[in-house]
Parts: C-alpha cells; sequence; structure tokens
C-alpha cells in the first residue's frame, strides 16, 4: 500500500486511489518500425531491483496520469513528476543520486 | 491441583460471579478473568489435544502465543473455531468446547497415534503415502481428511457485525506496556498525533506482574498516572483490545480492536479492523519467554513460568500446590518468589546454569528456596497432569539422581523479543548472545518513502534490559515523533529501580547429552507435535535451510506460527548442522501477528453493499417488472421479462418475435457515451479507431472499431459527429471506463500538446432503443420531430422533441430493424420510458433484455465483443477489413496487425455455422480436424463463438471462427459435444436473416 503525491493535485495518495500504468518513459514505435523495435516497445519491459521509473494515475482523484521514481526493493520513493515528459528531470535524476550513489540512469 | 486462592487477583472482581460452561460442565469465575484462567481455577488442566498424537495439552501460555489452549467458542451462529483461551475474555454465559478428538476430550481413538508415534516421523506424509499410487485416493486421503484440522468451521451465517474504519497519524505505537506508554508520552509532548494500541483490555503489560518499581512508585501506579497524562493531552488516541496485526508499505498498518468478543450480541460490531496511516511507528510489542526443552514437557501442568506468574498475580489462580521451576535464567525466580510469597510450595528451583549469581537469586536463598544449580529435568511424570519431575545433570545423558512431587511445572528458556512487526516489511535481525534471541538491527530498519527508518522498536522488543527500558522506549517515541517532522522536547525520563539484572544460560536441550529415547519426548512445537528429535532428523536428512527444514517438519506452522517454538527449533537445529544460530538463519515473519476473523477483513462489504451496484434511470421499472436480471460489469441488466408462467427461453423468445413483428424496448443506458471534443478531435479519433473518423460529416453516425496496440480488437460502437469540433463516442457497456482512461493515457502521456477534451457521459443520458418495423409509428404517436427516412435517415442523428422530452435520436441498428435510439437526460429517463410504452401500447410495444439483444444481433451476423473476440482475434478476422483504412499512416494497432503471425492467410475467421439438423450447437464447441496433436488431441480447426436459438427463423444460428473458413463456405464441420456425440454444421455466410439490409434501412 504505497503513497505517492500526485504532482497535479499534490495530494499525498493512498494506493487504493491510483491505477499502475507500469514502466514509464517508453518510446512509442508505430508503422514504419523494425521488428526488434516494435518488440522492445510491446513486451521488453524492466524488472529491476531497485530505482525504478513508472506510470500511476491518480484514478480516484483528479484523472491525471504522472510519473514516480521509487526503489523496488526499499520503496523509496525519490519522487514524481509531471507525465509530460521525455526523460527523468534533473531534479529526480540528481535526488536519486544522492540517495544511490554511483547510481547512473541507463540509456 | 490448580485452584483459586483465596486472596489476590489484582484484575479481577471477586464480588461478581461469572457463569459459563466448558464441554457442557457448568463452570464460574470472576469479571477480569480469561477463560485460561477460568479454568485452572476450576482445576480444568487438560483443554485440547496435539494435532498429530492426539496428546493431552494443557495450557502453556498466558497470551497470544498459546499453542495448545485452542477452543471452539459459542454456538450457532456465532460459533468461532481455534479461539485462544488465554486471550478469551471470560463473560456470562459464555460457552467453549474443547477441539480435536474423538468421541471426548478424556478419552480420544486418536491418541493410538501416540502409540505408533515413532511410525510417524517428521515428513512423513512425503515418505509413507508414495506407493503404491491409487492408495493415496482411495486410502490414505480419506483418512487423513477425516482426522485433520483442528476446530470446525461454523455452518451458520455469522450473526454479527463487523466494520473498517481508518486513522492517520504521526507517530503508532503498538504495545501498551510501561515501553509504549513511555514511548508514546515522549513522541505526544512533542505535539505530535499519537496512537497507541494495546491488544489486552488493561494497559501496563507485564511490568506490574513482574513488580517492577518504575521512577520510585509500583509499577501500576506509574502506568495509572501515565494514562491520565496520555489520557488529557491533545491528539492522543489510547486503544486497548487491539491489535496491530500487520506492517506494510509506507507506515500502513491494520490492527485489529476485538470491540464485542467479551459482550456478544450487545448490538456493537464484533470487531473493528483499523486501518491506519503512520508516519512513523513505534513497536513495543515486549517479548515472548520460551519453553524449555526437556523430556515429556508436554504434559499437562508444564507451564511458562511468566504464565505461572501471570494467573497468579493477576487472577490469583495457581495451577498447583507444588510447582517446581525450571530455568536457564534469572526471570523465573521471580515466579518461584511469587509463588512462595502466596503460601504456595516451591520444593525446587531447577537451574541449568552452573553458578548463577543476582539479586533475584540471592531473595530465592533467603527465602530458604532449594535451588538444584546444573541440573535438568530427565522426565515429567504423569500423562493428563504433572505427577512430578525426575532430575538429572545437565551436563550427562539423563540418569536420574533425584525425583521430586509436584503437580506443575514453571519452566524458562529466556524471552525472544517479539519483532515480527519490524519485519513485516523488512526490517533485518541481529542474533545477540547475550540475550540468546534475535532482535532488530537498527541499522537495517524497514523504510518508508522518505527513506527513513518506518519502525523504531522500543524496550523489550528491541533487546532492551529493563535498566534501559524506560530510556530505549523514550528514545524510540522522541526520534518517530522527529521524524513525522516535531521538534523534540527536553524531558526527564523515569527509571526502573529494580531491574533483572542479565543472565541466561545457552539455548539448547536439557539434559544436553539426551538419548535418542528422551529427545523424542522433547516438544518443540506443542500444536503440530515437533520435537527436538524431528529437527534433528530433518537435519540428518540434508535439510540445512530452516525455511526447508520448517516446512518439513510443521515446525512453527501452527495457529501460533512458531512464537513458542522457532528460537528453540533453530537452535536444535544450529546443533545440528554445526552452525551458529545466526548462520542458520530464521524463518520470515509474515502478517498477521495473530489470526485474524475474516468477518473483521470483509467489513461492512458483505450482502447488498459487498459491491456497489451500478442502476440505470429506468431499473427501479425494471424491478417493478419482475425482470430477470444478469450482471454486465457493475451494472444489472435485464435479461428478460417474463409474463404469466413464461419461463426465461418462453420470455426471451416472445420479445425477439415481437421486434421482428411489432416494435420492441430496449434500455441502453449503459452503454458508454464519451464526449472527444477539440480542434484536434477528428485528428486523435483518427488514431484511436482504425477507420476515418475526421471525414464524418456532421449530423451522422459511423461504426468504429478500437483496437490495443498488439492489433487486437478490444472495442466497437457508434460516432457521431456533432459539431466540426464534437464526436460522440458509444462504447460497449463493459469498455466506458475503460476506453474513457485508455483515451486519458494516449491524451496525456503521448499526445499530450494535441488540443482535446474528453468527457465520460455515459451516466448523464439515459438511452432508449425503440425497435421494430412499427419504431416509427410509436415515435409518431408521441409526437414532434420528423423522423421519417427522408428527414432522419438510417445512421443519421438529430436533435428534436418526441412527446414533449428534449431528445437526441440516433437511426441506428444493432438488431437489423428499423431502430432510433434516443437519448434524454438521465433524470427524464423513466418519463420517456413510460412514454415510450403508453404510445406504444397500441402498436404491442414490449421492453426485451439483453439475451433477446443477443439474439438478435446474432441472427444478423453482428460481432459482439466478449463474444467474437477474446483478446486475440484482430478486425481482419471478424471479416471488418471494410471498417480498417487502408490510407491512414497510422492508428493505434496498425503495426501490431503487420506481424507476420496476424498477417498470415491461415487465421481462423469469422463465418456462420447451421446444424444440419437445426440443433443449437454447444457454446465453445471446436470444430475437429484430422489427426492428433502431439498431446494426443485431436486437431481443430474453429470454434462456436455465438449460439442461440433463432425463434425468427425456427432453428440454431451461430457464428464461429474457422482456418480459412470465408472460403469454404458450403463444407460441413464436425463439432463434437461434451459427453459424447457430435453435431455437423454448415459454413455460411454469418448473416442468417435479411441479408441485404433492408428492414433496418426504411
Amino acid at each position: 500500500m504505497l503513497i505517492l503525491t500526485c504532482p497535479y493535485c499534490g495530494i499525498a495518495a493512498d494506493e487504493t486511489e491510483l491505477a499502475p500504468g507500469y514502466e514509464a518513459h517508453l518510446k512509442r514505435h508505430g508503422p514504419g518500425s523494425t521488428d526488434d523495435e516494435f518488440e522492445a516497445y510491446m513486451f521488453a519491459r524492466k524488472n529491476p531491483k531497485g530505482v525504478h521509473f513508472e506510470r500511476w494515475r491518480h484514478a480516484y482523484g483528479c484523472g491525471k496520469w504522472f510519473l514516480a521514481a521509487r526503489c523496488t526493493a526499499t520503496l523509496e520513493v525519490f519522487g514524481t513528476y509531471p507525465a509530460q515528459v521525455g526523460a527523468p528531470p534533473p531534479e529526480i535524476i540528481a535526488r536519486i543520486k544522492a540517495r544511490r550513489p554511483g547510481w547512473e540512469p541507463s540509456a | 491441583m490448580s485452584t483459586r486462592l483465596a486472596s489476590g487477583g489484582r484484575l479481577i472482581d471477586r464480588s461478581v460471579l461469572v457463569e459459563f460452561t466448558f464441554n457442557g460442565r457448568r463452570l464460574t469465575g470472576h469479571p477480569g478473568d480469561t477463560l485460561a484462567s477460568a479454568l485452572l481455577a476450576n482445576d480444568q488442566m487438560l483443554v485440547g489435544r496435539s494435532f498429530k498424537y492426539h496428546r493431552p495439552r494443557g495450557i502453556v501460555a498466558s497470551g497470544p502465543e498459546e499453542p495448545n489452549a485452542l477452543v471452539n467458542l459459542g454456538t450457532g451462529a456465532r460459533l468461532e473455531p481455534n479461539q485462544r483461551a488465554t486471550t478469551t475474555e471470560l463473560f456470562d454465559g459464555l460457552t467453549a468446547t474443547s477441539q480435536n478428538h474423538w468421541p471426548s476430550l478424556e478419552y480420544d481413538i486418536g491418541a493410538l497415534n501416540n502409540v505408533v508415534a515413532r511410525f510417524l516421523p517428521a515428513g512423513f506424509y512425503y515418505k509413507t503415502f508414495i506407493h503404491p499410487r491409487p492408495f493415496w485416493k482411495h486410502v490414505f486421503e480419506p483418512v487423513i481428511r477425516q482426522s485433520a484440522g483442528l476446530g470446525r468451521a461454523p455452518k451458520d451465517r455469522d450473526a454479527d457485525r463487523y466494520e473498517q474504519t481508518y486513522a492517520f497519524c504521526d507517530v503508532l505505537v503498538i504495545g501498551g506496556g510501561i515501553a509504549g506508554l513511555e514511548a508514546a508520552h515522549a513522541a505526544a509532548r512533542t505535539g505530535a498525533r499519537v496512537i497507541v494500541l494495546e491488544q489486552q483490555p488493561h494497559w501496563g503489560g507485564r511490568a506490574p506482574v513482574d513488580g517492577l518499581e518504575v521512577g520510585g512508585q509500583p509499577a501500576a501506579a506509574w502506568v495509572e498516572a501515565r494514562l491520565t497524562a496520555l489520557a488529557a493531552m491533545d491528539g492522543v488516541t489510547l486503544i486497548p483490545r487491539c491489535t496491530g496485526f500487520g506492517v506494510y508499505d509506507h507506515g500502513y498498518v491494520l490492527a485489529d480492536e476485538r470491540v464485542a468478543d467479551h459482550t456478544p450480541g450487545d448490538g456493537r460490531v464484533k470487531h473493528r479492523l483499523w486501518r491506519i496511516r503512520a508516519a512513523r511507528i513505534v513497536t513495543a510489542t515486549g517479548a515472548i519467554e520460551r519453553p524449555l526443552s526437556f523430556p515429556f514437557n508436554d504434559v499437562p501442568g508444564v507451564m511458562l513460568a511468566s504464565a505461572v506468574r501471570d494467573h497468579l498475580v493477576n487472577q490469583a489462580v495457581s495451577p498447583g500446590d507444588r510447582t517446581v521451576v525450571v530455568t536457564n535464567n534469572d526471570d523465573a525466580y521471580r515466579t518461584a518468589i511469587a509463588l512462595v510469597e502466596a503460601g504456595l510450595s516451591v520444593p525446587a528451583i531447577v537451574d541449568a546454569r552452573t553458578a548463577p549469581t543476582g539479586a533475584l537469586i540471592d531473595r530465592a536463598r533467603a527465602l530458604g528456596l532449594r535451588i538444584e544449580v546444573g541440573r535438568a529435568i530427565a522426565k515429567v511424570a504423569g500423562s493428563k497432569r504433572v505427577m512430578g519431575v525426575a532430575l538429572c545433570h545437565q551436563a550427562g545423558e539423563g540418569s536420574v539422581i533425584d525425583e521430586i512431587d509436584c503437580d506443575a511445572v514453571a519452566m524458562s528458556g529466556g524471552w525472544s523479543p517479539v519483532v515480527h512487526l519490524w519485519s513485516h516489511c523488512g526490517g533485518k535481525l541481529l542474533w545477540d548472545d547475550a540475550l540468546a534471541a534475535f532482535r532488530p538491527d537498527a541499522a537495517r530498519p524497514p523504510v518508508t518513502h522518505d527513506g527513513g527508518p518506518m519502525v523504531i522498536a522500543a524496550g523489550a522488543a528491541n533487546g532492551a534490559g529493563e535498566a534501559d527500558l524506560l530510556s530505549d522506549a523514550h528514545a524510540a517515541g522522541r526520534s518517530a515523533a522527529e521524524a513525522a517532522g516535531h521538534k523534540a522536547r527536553k524531558s526527564a525520563v523515569s527509571a526502573v529501580s529494580n531491574p533483572l539484572d542479565a543472565g541466561i544460560g545457552a539455548i539448547g536441550v536439557m539434559p544436553q547429552g539426551a538419548a535418542p529415547k528422551l529427545r523424542a519426548k522433547m516438544w518443540l512445537d506443542y500444536q503440530n507435535d515437533v520435537k527436538v528429535s524431528d529437527v534433528q532428523l530433518a537435519a540428518r536428512e540434508g535439510y540445512e535451510s530452516v525455511e526447508h527444514t520448517k516446512r518439513y517438519t510443521t515446525l512453527g506452522m501452527a495457529t501460533d506460527q512458531g512464537k513458542l517454538s522457532n528460537i528453540n527449533g533453530l537452535g536444535v537445529l544450529s546443533q545440528a548442522l554445526a552452525e551458529p544460530v545466526p548462520q542458520v538463519g530464521t524463518t520470515t515473519f509474515r502478517p498477521p501477528y495473530t489470526p485474524v476473523t475474516l468477518g473483521a477483513l470483509a467489513g461492512e462489504a458483505r450482502d447488498a453493499i459487498f459491491q456497489p451496484l451500478r442502476r440505470t434511470p429506468i431499473h427501479g421499472w425494471h424491478e417493478a417488472q419482475g425482470a430477470y436480471f444478469e450482471p454486465v460489469g457493475a451494472w444489472r441488466r435485464p435479461y428478460c421479462f417474463p409474463r404469466g408462467g413464461e419461463n426465461h427461453d418462453e420470455a426471451v423468445h416472445r420479445e425477439i418475435l415481437n421486434v421482428r413483428r411489432n416494435v420492441g424496448l430496449l434500455d441502453a443506458s449503459t452503454l458508454g457515451k464519451i464526449l472527444v471534443q477539440g480542434p484536434d478531435a477528428g485528428r486523435f479519433l483518427d488514431m484511436l479507431y482504425t477507420g476515418v473518423m475526421s471525414t464524418l460529416p456532421v449530423g451522422k453516425c459511423r461504426y468504429g472499431l478500437m483496437c490495443n496496440e498488439a492489433g487486437f480488437l478490444m472495442d466497437d460502437g457508434v460516432v457521431a459527429r456533432i459539431d466540426e469540433q464534437t464526436f460522440l463516442c458509444h462504447t460497449t457497456t463493459g469498455g466506458a471506463d475503460r476506453i474513457h482512461a485508455w483515451m486519458e493515457d494516449w491524451l496525456q502521456c503521448e499526445w499530450w500538446d494535441w488540443k482535446v477534451y474528453t468527457a465520460n457521459l455515459t451516466e448523464q443520458f439515459a438511452q432508449i432503443a425503440v425497435v421494430g418495423p412499427r419504431a416509427r409509428m410509436l415515435l409518431e404517436a408521441l409526437g414532434g420531430m420528423d423522423v421519417s427516412r427522408e428527414a432522419l435517415p438510417f445512421m443519421h442523428w438529430a436533435d428534436g422533441t418526441l412527446g414533449g422530452f428534449g431528445v437526441r435520436v440516433y437511426r441506428i441498428s444493432f438488431s437489423g430493424e428499423l431502430s432510433y435510439e434516443i437519448a434524454v437526460p438521465a433524470g427524464q429517463g423513466l418519463a420517456f420510458w413510460t412514454a415510450c410504452l403508453e404510445a406504444g401500447q397500441a402498436l404491442g410495444v414490449m421492453p426485451y433484455g439483453t439475451e433477446a439483444l443477443h439474439v438478435l444481433r446474432a441472427e444478423k451476423g453482428f460481432i459482439m465483443i466478449g463474444d467474437e473476440t477474446d483478446g486475440t482475434v484482430i478486425p481482419q478476422d471478424l471479416g471488418l477489413g471494410w471498417a480498417i483504412s487502408k490510407k491512414k499512416p497510422d492508428y493505434l494497432g496498425k503495426r501490431g496487425q503487420e506481424r507476420s503471425f496476424l498477417a498470415a492467410p491461415d487465421r481462423w475467421r469469422l463465418v456462420g455455422l447451421e446444424a444440419l439438423d437445426g440443433s443449437v450447437i454447444p457454446d465453445g464447441a471446436y470444430a475437429v480436424a484430422e489427426g492428433t496433436n502431439p498431446n494426443g488431441q485431436r486437431n481443430v480447426q474453429g470454434r462456436v463463438t455465438s449460439t442461440y436459438f433463432s425463434p425468427t427463423l425456427g432453428r440454431g444460428v451461430a457464428m464461429g471462427l474457422v482456418r480459412h473458413g470465408p472460403e469454404r463456405l458450403g463444407e460441413v464441420l464436425e463439432f463434437p459435444k461434451v459427453g459424447g456425440g457430435s453435431v455437423m454444421a454448415r459454413i455460411v455466410d454469418p448473416v442468417a436473416y435479411d441479408k441485404d439490409g433492408v428492414q433496418q434501412d426504411v
């Protein structure tokens, strides 16, 4: 039963208010993409023990999708941020590095 | 014999008698008794039978760790099995019966297992019942099922109510002993909101029983003062009878408050489940005493020293006149001293240590007690109760050197901190040699969302000695409040002025060199009959992991979850493996700490409020008509409207024929209605639907398909263009919320710069389908807008009025008949429905339900999401290529559909199926092909997706997916039936009725 703060309405929302959306920052590959690209987009999901970026929707609140950076092992939350970005914002990266020295964002 | 003493008992009220029954015997006790203390006061030493050998079992403990005294409590609708007598408050009229015996507690045939115990070793299930194979099913399993299980599940519906409540706090303190109260006070003084949970009905924990002096006064007085102070503070909530049983992510705690277990039927809820969010959690859960592993340590009358002391001090109950105390630590001397001070006799204190020293030992000596050091118990005499003990050297093999008559044995193997809640969410443990126990490792706590420690252990639960108990608890309370954002204030900490000296002997068996025969009588787990010899056997057979040993021997798998047995079992295993305990490790602690009744977990979610139902504005009318409902998602939709003595089939047939001949009304309000609006709305819908929506003229409707990114069909419906920037998208009943969320996902996360808004209007409008050759006549009878073919052609919509109602009329058809779907504001739905019925009376109007809807569409070969689709079907499979744009560069699912196996020519595709004998082909039946697959099963070449009896055609109609189907019209397929026989069916066009569509376009 996680608590994540919705970056839109500022509410520290209980997991029962949220709907999960799995891995964040996927790049969509549509018509014209290779089989490998499409496979990576459709099926290849990261499942790390440690720092992970996820999509969540404040489904029973403001209805907005947002992204969360958290540790899947300790459940520490490094931050949440709006979904309208292609990559984690620098302040989130900085916070993760402060908490997990040596961690580097994967390509 | 066990009895009630003439005086004493700090918790009982002797002025009031309470009557109760045990196995039908009428007994009495006092308020303040537990069922266990009241049974002991009535000399009921024998309370149950063990699980495997059916050995006699007596009360061992005085708290939730009790493994033996499990009873059936109450009767009928208030029967609860496996209730622990030690935590059951006595009340007038309580009825309890013992468990796991036949025919009676005193004479139990299952005790024969005890005689053949050496043939029932650890893991005997795995070893014994393998061969011959048929014996398992026909001999072993029935016998084991007959003898398995402790209590009996209640047969009646639970008569009680349960509720759940939410609470939020800065600091949650679990445990209301002196450490918990000190931690709570320290936290509350910072201004933090504090909740304190105590599992017992009274506060203070063990300290008053142990005779501690706190802050220069008796513990009980200190506890009273602290409680008064806490109760007066803002933001402090004290909840007794409430067990915090599980710690979960981010400070989420579940706790079970036993509101009315002791006052059944008084109208209050029985239990209240607290769902608490705490910024920080302090576990002041104390410690649990361990038994000692000596031969025949399971005879009724052998109890934990702390339990003897608890019952003596709290309820003035003595387990016997002569109690031998057996120990490896100082704490049990308190029991000996308390017994002597109560005027009872302690023939000996048997101390496994060779040279114990300390204040308590000096005091025992001063009282003239016989202390046998370096000694062990070689045997306990007696079967259903203790008759005496034989002594031996602890260092030896068990040769008897002395015998002592006694009627009770008080044992203490040391104390284990209750680390369960610390461990639930990942807190790690340290092995502490001085304590001979695991305690929380403060350097590796469970963490919460901010990365800080979520749980702070305090007092005995943290492994703190009595001298440091309150300073440890105070520090825990303060740091918890600080972590929750409050500023700590300096304050003095009370001290325990007469603490226990540390000092505990090693854990292990008693005597240490006991021969195998003795080790086979040393019980570790009383309930599951796991003995020292079983764990040693497991080690010999290669079970090196404690987790495997646990499952092989069932050690710690009983209802007490190893609260008494785990550490002793680990000690035995570590010696057998010649590895230190920390290397052997410990098993995982999982919630719940104590069993929680299912009623509390369900709370109020039962019967009508188990799940909120969705009702259309016309639902009440359907109910009044006696409609037969079926669940569609959270909706309840009329399946049919039986009349007179009709059965459901007859009602459905009548409704279908009436739609085909006259006119029918369908409550279609559940259909999803999603408004999509904005400059980019057309572009957005072109991506969502496989067809082109941006070119749809205002005033017209178009059927559309939605696929997921993998290419599979997931929803369909009619889109109406309201104006240049506005579309109304109809979805399936079950798809409305899902599709709305799907739209939002793409708009928010992928195309966030597109100017589009969506709104789910499903419940804002009632929608009524008026269907049949006389549908137009019905609307004309209502009067209002022009609904002629010229003014409102097929696949058009128009706003207007009908019968005085403002309406929006869509000329769309899911039945193949002339059909108008009419939307009115939800509040007018019922009135409009009634108006339609009145206007159509002369035309033979009848309501129809979902089953008629299904048959009508199947006769016309229309697909149904969920029947013709199952998540592996693409629109091309269903002959819906016409609804897929070839020109669009992209839509959701287009790339997925280009994958080789979806583009392959031999996919199963939609056809009609017509049984040669006109019968209804069984739903889901497979068409078999030549040959068999590698599993020896017949190859298949298709399956039935929809199949109904068509009253219109007087025969069965069906659709199915068949390999190369549309190219094989006229071929006959074989569909084997469950239970033998086959149906032969011809592949035909999916449209069985009105192929040219003349009926709907009139």
